[in-house]
């Protein structure tokens, strides 16, 4: 039996062509990558943004373009009590609310990580009340908030006769602050309590059995594991909760209005009822812009105070 | 389009249907308004026209059957064919504001009272249409005039269809177990009654939360009754004034004779509350009495109750506006005689009357002639809303209008000046400065 080999074939070595060349190319193809993520921040990000810093600082109203007029509006909001009041009640619905949120949803994430029966259908009910849209649950807070038709009323008049006349709950400034922020309270508890229960299902079980085997009392394992590991997503989830509720818009307009006597007025609803409402675009736009800062220093307090503190990664405070 | 058609088409020819359903008298029934016989204008309609439409939704169902079946006429008329939107009361100003910005949409916008004025650049003068109908069915009411013309001019540039008000409703029985048949004219007796109301268990309550209509309208009027208001006739603000202090120190001792709550009231509370027989005495438009009239559960509310216009205090007729319906028709529209024509042939008796007359009362006519209309005279209760746009009063009242005049009333400058007062949280005169300031804000440019 005779073998034959074919001789190697001499193939010449193929030039790639220029496109393979260029998408080999490492700067092109980090660009070309980015390229449509970058796209998609400057159409829906930066041009709605920057078109909204531009109209605060003109004097457009509804069906009138109007001209620049630098710091005008924002002069006058440094002039308009109504502003400093929205300012005052941004700042305390959203220090009161985020705290409440926290306490809540933090106590809620801890018993959701127990083991008991139905654990998951449990879970899922909780979510309910940030699965229904807002305005849903803003109607059924103005019904619970009635000042005539209340069930809270009903049930301490009527049925238990603990009190002879109706609560008036959105009738003076005070209380119906304080409902709004039971309202946005309630329906800001399961985003906080399903994303820290997340969390402490990160936390590894082998360290509180160490903690344990060390004598470690329930507040010795929460102060000096729990709260600790979970500190990354407190702050991220802090720096969300306040973002959200500082810029809150449906549960207040729906309910109040910004009643009674301007007293409830958040910087997002005054916003809106300056520049749509009214029709004065510019001084609207001055308003929402307004929050900016306040929005940038909690992000900052967030990320710097909470996120970044040294001993996370095994250092000693500073 | 050509399913609308069909659809409207088979309301069985909906006009006389809707309108026998709406009003009980069938559409061609012997008429008993007069059309003097003055020459039309001459609208030559654009070869292939179509008209696209918006207007606010119906508040009963028939103004919407009678409005299409109309618009359906004018199609199998002229050829011309037209779709009508209905859109949310509170949608309007921003679709319209869409529309006029941006040059595009609807040629046809049917918006509220001073929408025209805030879009006037972007419109055509309607000056033909509005002389000839307002010749031909007895003159434009004072309150048509006010919203439909360009200020300090005859050029017209809005053609207003109706007018809804919100007069005084209450009831009867309970008034009289108080001692009085109606509510008094003057600030002391309104005052008198309302704590007699209140001590008898059934107090009054007037919105004064950031309610559009019931709100201001209560705003409104506490201060015109006091001969105060937003504006003088040179369109100067004269907010902060002697006239407007008296009017909220009256507020101020009103607002603890009525129910709790009414500073966070909303457009449906006072009616709430008067169906579920807490209030004897509110402001509200014609649809209260409606809607109690027509379910057997209220009815006997609807019995005992009465309308009144709104007390008149100091001023020399009842200082009430009336919401107005003011027909517009863009520049950008490339039909605008077709448009014109198709606003003519509404605003004509064949078609208005039935109209007027399937609404029962909720849109009152803003021409002279068309007071003789058969809705006037069904049900006396509602006799009383039949005037509405006779009125001299209007948002703004007593400057021109201007663009600001609506975005005081969509700011609920004066709800909040008066609600500020009413619960103590600002004396009259902090409260009459921050008005004036806001309203100066708002006023800046229109001088």
């Amino acid at each position: 039996m005779s073998v034959t080999t074919l001789p190697p074939l001499a193939l010449a070595p193929r030039q790639p062509s220029w496109l393979v060349r260029l998408f080999d190319y490492k700067p092109f193809l980090i660009v070309m990558c980015l390229a449509p993520a970058v796209g998609l921040l400057a159409v829906f990000l930066t041009y709605p943004l920057g078109l909204g810093i531009w109209l605060a600082f003109t004097d457009t109203t509804i069906g009138r373009k109007g001209v620049f007029v630098g710091f005008e509006n924002f002069q006058y909001l440094l002039t308009d009590s109504l502003w400093w009041n929205a300012v005052f009640y941004s700042v305390l619905y959203t220090g009161i609310a985020t705290f409440g949120k926290f306490a809540l949803g933090f106590w809620l994430a801890l018993l959701l990580n127990n083991h008991f029966p139905f654990k998951s259908l449990l879970r899922a009910i909780i979510l309910l009340p940030w699965i229904v849209p807002t305005v849903l649950s803003a109607l059924a807070f103005w019904w619970i908030y009635d000042p005539q038709f209340s069930i809270i009323s009903y049930l301490l008049v009527d049925v238990l006769h603990w009190r002879s006349s109706n609560i008036d709950f959105l009738g003076s400034p005070w209380p119906a602050r304080f409902s709004l922020i039971a309202a946005n309270i309630w329906r800001g508890i399961p985003f906080v309590a399903i994303s820290l229960l997340a969390g402490l299902q990160t936390i590894s079980p082998s360290l509180y059995e160490a903690a344990m085997l060390d004598g470690a009392s329930a507040w010795q394992r929460f102060r000096y594991i729990t709260f600790p590991m979970m500190m990354p997503i407190l702050a991220i989830v802090m720096t969300f909760s306040i973002i959200f509720t500082f810029t809150d818009f449906q549960l207040v307009y729906a309910i109040t209005r910004g009643g009674p006597g301007n007293s409830t007025h958040l910087l997002a609803t005054l916003a809106f009822q300056r520049g749509i409402a009214g029709g004065e675009l510019g001084e609207g736009a001055a308003i929402a812009v307004s929050m900016i800062p306040f929005l940038v220093f909690a992000t900052l307090f967030s990320y710097f105070g909470l996120a970044r503190r040294k001993w996370q990664q095994g250092e000693s405070n500073d | 389009m050509r399913n609308d058609i069909t659809r409207r088409d088979a309301l069985a020819l909906g006009l006389s249907a809707a309108a026998v359903a709406a009003t009980g008298a069938p559409a061609n029934a012997q008429s008993a308004i007069k059309a003097a016989d003055v020459p039309a204008p001459k609208l030559a309609i654009e070869k292939g026209a179509t008209l696209r439409m918006l207007r606010p939704v119906r508040f009963v169902q028939a103004d919407e059957d009678v409005f299409r079946a109309n618009a359906a006429k004018f199609t199998k008329e002229t050829g011309v064919e037209i779709k009508v939107d209905f859109v949310g009361w509170e949608d309007i100003n921003q679709q319209t504001a869409v529309t006029a910005n941006s040059g595009a949409g609807p040629d046809i916008i049917i918006g509220f009272s001073d929408a025209p004025h805030i879009y006037i650049d972007k419109l055509i003068e309607l000056t033909d249409v509005a002389d000839y109908v307002g010749k031909r069915y007895g003159g434009w009411l004072p309150l048509a005039q006010r919203y439909g013309k360009k200020n300090k001019s005859d050029a017209w540039i809005g053609l207003p269809f109706g007018a809804t008000a919100g007069p005084l409703i209450y009831r009867k029985s309970i008034l009289k177990s108080v001692g009085f048949d109606k509510v008094p004219e003057d600030h002391a007796g309104i005052l008198d009654l309302c704590q007699k109301l209140q001590k008898a268990g059934k107090p009054a309550g007037f919105a004064l939360g950031n309610a559009k209509g019931d709100g201001n309208g209560f705003a409104s009027w506490a201060l015109w009754s006091h001969n105060g208001s937003v504006l003088n006739e040179e369109g100067d603000v004269v907010i902060n004034s002697k006239e407007t202090i008296a009017a909220l120190n009256w507020v101020k001792q009103l607002y603890p004779t009525f129910i709790a709550g009414t500073t966070s009231w909303n457009d449906v509370s006072n009616n709430r509350a008067y169906a579920a027989q807490e209030i004897a005495l509110t402001a509200n438009g014609v649809s209260l009495y409606f809607s109690l009239k027509n379910d057997p559960a209220t009815k006997a509310i609807a019995e005992d109750s009465e309308h009144q216009l709104l007390p008149k205090g100091l001023a020399k007729i009842s200082p009430m506006a009336g919401l107005t319906l003011n027909a517009m028709v863009f520049k950008h529209s490339q039909y605008p005689n077709a448009a014109k024509a198709f606003l003519q042939y509404m605003l004509e008796k064949d078609q208005y009357e039935p109209w007027l007359n399937a609404n029962s009362g909720y849109w009152a006519q803003p021409l002279a002639a068309y007071a003789e209309a058969s809705v006037w005279s069904q049900d006396p209760k509602v006799q009383l809303f039949k005037d509405t746009m006779k009125t001299t009063y209007y948002d703004g009242y007593a400057g021109p209008i201007s663009t600001a005049t609506g975005a005081v009333s969509a700011d609920y400058v004066l709800i909040q000046m008066f609600a500020s007062v009413a619960t103590g949280a600002a004396t009259p005169e902090a409260a009459a400065a921050e008005a004036e300031q806001r309203c100066k804000r708002y006023f800046r440019r229109q001088k």
